[in-house]
C-alpha cells in the first residue's frame, strides 16, 4: 500500500503511511503540515515506531499539538492540530 | 429503556475490548518470555556441552544488551543525520554523542590498563569517501547497519532486506576481480605485492584487495593519544589524548553547534510562552543542559549502550587470557569446527560490537557451501575467515541483537510483521548496496567505522562521521524532492 492523503471533513485531513520505514513517515507528515492552514487537524496513520519519536520530537519544535495518541498492535493513529 | 440497552452495549464492547488488550498483551509477553528462555537454553546447553561456549555466549547476552537498548531507545544513526537534516529535530544525534562519550568515559581506564581489545584503523581520506556512500545508503535504507537489525526484532521485514542486500554487497564486493581489476591503479597492485601476503590470497586479482593492501594500509593507524607521543597504555594516553582531545572537545564542539543551529530557538520560544526569559550564559547552559536530557529514552539506552559496550571488551580479554588465545580461530580449531578459517586460523573476533563483517561472512559462507570460491582475498581469506554462523561469535552477537530488539518490542505491544511494498523494498535494497559499499571502504558500518572508533579514540572514527553527515545530507535532498513530488500530487485532490 502506497501513501494516502485524503480529506475527511472540515479542516481534517487524513494521511495513512502505513508500511513506509524511516524516513517516509516524518518527512510526509513534516511536508502536509506545511501545507495545512492554522487549526486544522492531522490524522496520521503509520506503522513504523521509530518514525513516532521523531515525529513527536518535530510537532514539539514546531509548536504544533499532539492531541490524540493511540497505538494497538503497532498501530499508530495520531492526531495532530497546527499552531 | 432503549438507552439503557445502548449503554449496556457500549459497556459490554468496551469491556470485550479490554479484556482482548489484555490477552493480547499477555499473548506477547509470553513470546518474549519465550525468546529470553531460548537464548538462555542456547547458552547453557552450549556451556554443558563445551565451556568454551561461554565465549560466544558472551558476544551473544551482549548482543541482547545492544538490542534492548537500541530498540528501548529507537536508536539509530541514520535518524541521527537524517533527522537533523530532514526535519530539524536533533534528538538522536545528541543521544549518539552522548552514548559515544559514555562508551568513552568507560572505555579509558580499559585503555589504560592494556585489556583493551580495540586497534585503532589508518587514517586517510578513504575514511571520509567510505562515510560518504554509507551515509546515502542508510537514508535511503531507512535505517543504518545496526538500526536494521534492531528493526528486524519489531518484525520488520523492510529492515530484513536491507540487512540481505547490505550483506551481499559486501561479500561480493571483497571478491570481485576480474573486470573491476582495470580500475586499480598501477601504484596499488605493486605496493599489494610487496606486502609479502600468501599466495592463496592472489593479491593482484581483487579490486578491495589491491585497494587494502595497496592504499589503506600505507596509512598510519593513529589513536589522539599516539598523535600526542603518549602510549594508549597509559593514563595520559587514554585519559588526555584519547578520551579529552579526541571525544569530549568534539563532542562538545559539535552539541554546541547543534545547540546554536537547530535547539535553541525553539528552546527560547518554549520558555518565552511559559513566561520565562532565557537571559545570559546560564540561561543558555541551560538550553543546552535541556538539549541533552531532551529524551530520556534515548538518553537511557546509552548510557546503558556506553556502559556495556566498554564491559563487552573487558569481559572478553578476561576470556581469552584465561582461555589462553588471542583470537577465536583457536577456540573453534579446538571445539572441532575448522572450516573456514583464514590462512592465519583466524576468524572475525572483534572483542567488542561490530556489525557488518558477520553479515557478510555468513553469506560468504553460503556463497562457498554453493561452490563458489571466496578465500582467496584479504577480508575473508587473510583475516576474517568464513566460519559457520551457527559458531561464529560475531553472528551470535547479531542474532541476539534482533532477539533482544523483539523481546523488548513484544513487550511494549510493538512488535508488528510488516511487509515491505515495491516501493519500499526498492529502498531497501538500493540503501543496503550504498552501505555495503561504504562499509567495506571504511572497513566497518556506523558502530565499527564511527562510535567504537571514535569512543577509543581512533583518529579515522570522525572522519567517518563526517563522511556519513553529508552522505546523510545527500541522500535527504534526494528523498525531499521525491517525497514533495508524490504528496503534491495527492494534496491537489483535497485542494491543498
Amino acid at each position: 500500500m502506497g501513501m494516502k492523503f485524503e480529506k475527511t471533513g472540515e479542516g481534517r485531513y487524513r494521511l495513512n503511511v502505513n508500511g513506509y520505514v524511516c524516513p517516509h513517515p516524518q518527512i510526509y507528515t513534516k511536508k502536509a503540515l506545511e501545507k495545512l492552514g492554522s487549526g486544522d487537524i492531522l490524522e496520521l496513520f503509520f506503522d513504523n515506531p521509530s518514525s513516532g519519536e521523531s515525529i513527536e520530537a518535530m510537532i514539539e519544535n514546531d509548536g504544533n499539538e499532539l492531541v490524540e495518541k493511540t497505538v494497538e498492535s503497532g498501530q499508530f493513529e495520531w492526531h495532530i492540530q497546527k499552531a | 429503556m432503549q438507552q439503557q440497552v445502548a449503554s449496556a452495549a457500549t459497556a459490554d464492547a468496551a469491556m470485550a475490548k479490554i479484556t482482548r488488550d489484555v490477552d493480547a498483551k499477555i499473548k506477547t509477553r509470553l513470546w518474549a518470555m519465550g525468546l529470553l528462555g531460548f537464548f538462555a537454553f542456547v547458552s547453557v546447553g552450549t556451556f554443558v556441552y563445551n565451556e568454551y561456549y561461554i565465549y560466544l555466549s558472551v558476544y551473544l547476552w551482549f548482543g541482547m544488551i545492544y538490542g534492548m537498548c537500541l530498540q528501548y531507545g529507537r536508536f539509530c544513526f541514520s535518524s541521527a543525520f537524517r533527522d537533523l537534516f530532514a526535519i530539524k529535530v536533533p534528538r538522536m544525534l545528541v543521544g549518539i554523542v552522548i552514548a559515544t562519550l559514555l562508551f568513552g568515559v568507560i572505555s579509558a581506564p580499559i585503555t589504560a590498563s592494556g585489556l583493551s581489545t580495540f586497534h585503532a584503523a589508518p587514517v586517510s581520506s578513504h575514511a571520509i569517501i567510505a562515510g560518504v556512500f554509507f551515509g546515502i545508503g542508510m537514508v535511503i535504507a531507512g535505517g543504518c547497519a545496526s538500526s536494521s537489525l534492531y528493526k528486524t526484532g519489531e518484525g520488520n521485514m523492510n529492515a530484513l532486506l536491507v540487512i540481505l542486500s547490505l550483506s551481499l554487497t559486501q561479500a561480493l564486493f571483497a571478491d570481485v576481480g576480474g573486470w573491476a581489476n582495470y580500475f586499480v591503479p598501477e601504484a596499488w597492485t605493486q605496493s599489494a605485492l610487496e606486502k609479502g601476503l600468501p599466495a592463496s590470497i592472489n593479491v593482484t586479482d581483487g579490486w578491495v584487495d589491491q585497494y587494502l593492501a595497496g592504499y589503506v594500509w600505507n596509512n598510519p593507524a593513529l589513536t589522539y593519544a599516539e598523535v600526542l607521543g603518549m602510549p594508549n597504555a597509559s593514563i595520559g594516553g587514554a585519559f588526555v589524548g584519547n578520551l579529552l582531545v579526541g571525544i569530549l572537545i568534539p563532542a562538545g564542539l559539535l552539541l554546541a553547534v547543534v545547540y546554536v543551529l537547530y535547539w535553541r530557538k525553539g528552546y527560547r520560544n518554549k520558555q518565552k510562552k511559559a513566561g520565562n526569559v532565557v537571559t545570559g550564559l546560564s540561561g543558555e547552559l541551560a538550553g543546552y543542559w535541556a538539549m541533552i536530557t531532551a529524551n530520556k529514552r534515548t538518553a537511557i539506552a546509552g548510557l546503558i549502550l556506553g556502559i556495556a559496550c566498554a564491559l563487552q571488551m573487558l569481559v572478553i580479554q578476561g576470556l581469552r587470557v584465561k582461555f589462553g588465545f588471542k583470537n577465536a580461530g583457536v577456540l573453534l580449531d579446538r571445539i572441532g569446527w575448522d572450516f573456514g578459517l583464514s590462512v592465519q586460523g583466524t576468524v572475525f573476533d572483534p572483542g567488542y560490537w561490530y556489525v557488518t563483517t558477520q553479515e557478510a561472512q555468513w553469506v560468504g559462507w553460503t556463497l562457498q557451501k554453493m561452490g563458489i570460491e571466496n578465500m582467496d582475498n584479504i577480508y575473508f581469506g587473510f583475516v576474517n575467515g568464513i566460519p559457520n554462523p551457527a559458531i561464529n561469535p560475531a553472528d551470535w552477537m547479531s542474532f541476539a541483537l534482533i532477539g533482544g530488539a523483539a523481546i523488548i518490542a513484544l513487550y511494549h505491544n510493538e512488535f508488528k510483521f510488516k511487509k515491505p511494498t515495491w516501493e519500499t523494498a526498492m529502498w531497501s535494497v538500493i540503501g543496503g548496496f550504498f552501505m555495503g559499499i561504504g562499509a567495506r571502504l571504511g572497513l566497518g558500518c556506523n558502530v565499527g567505522a564511527f562510535f567504537v572508533r571514535v569512543a577509543n579514540g581512533d583518529c579515522s572514527g570522525w572522519l567517518f562521521g563526517l563522511g556519513m553527515a553529508g552522505g546523510a545530507y545527500l541522500g535527504v535532498k534526494f528523498f525531499n524532492w521525491w517525497t514533495e513530488k508524490k504528496l503534491a500530487k495527492e494534496m491537489e485532490s483535497c485542494g491543498l
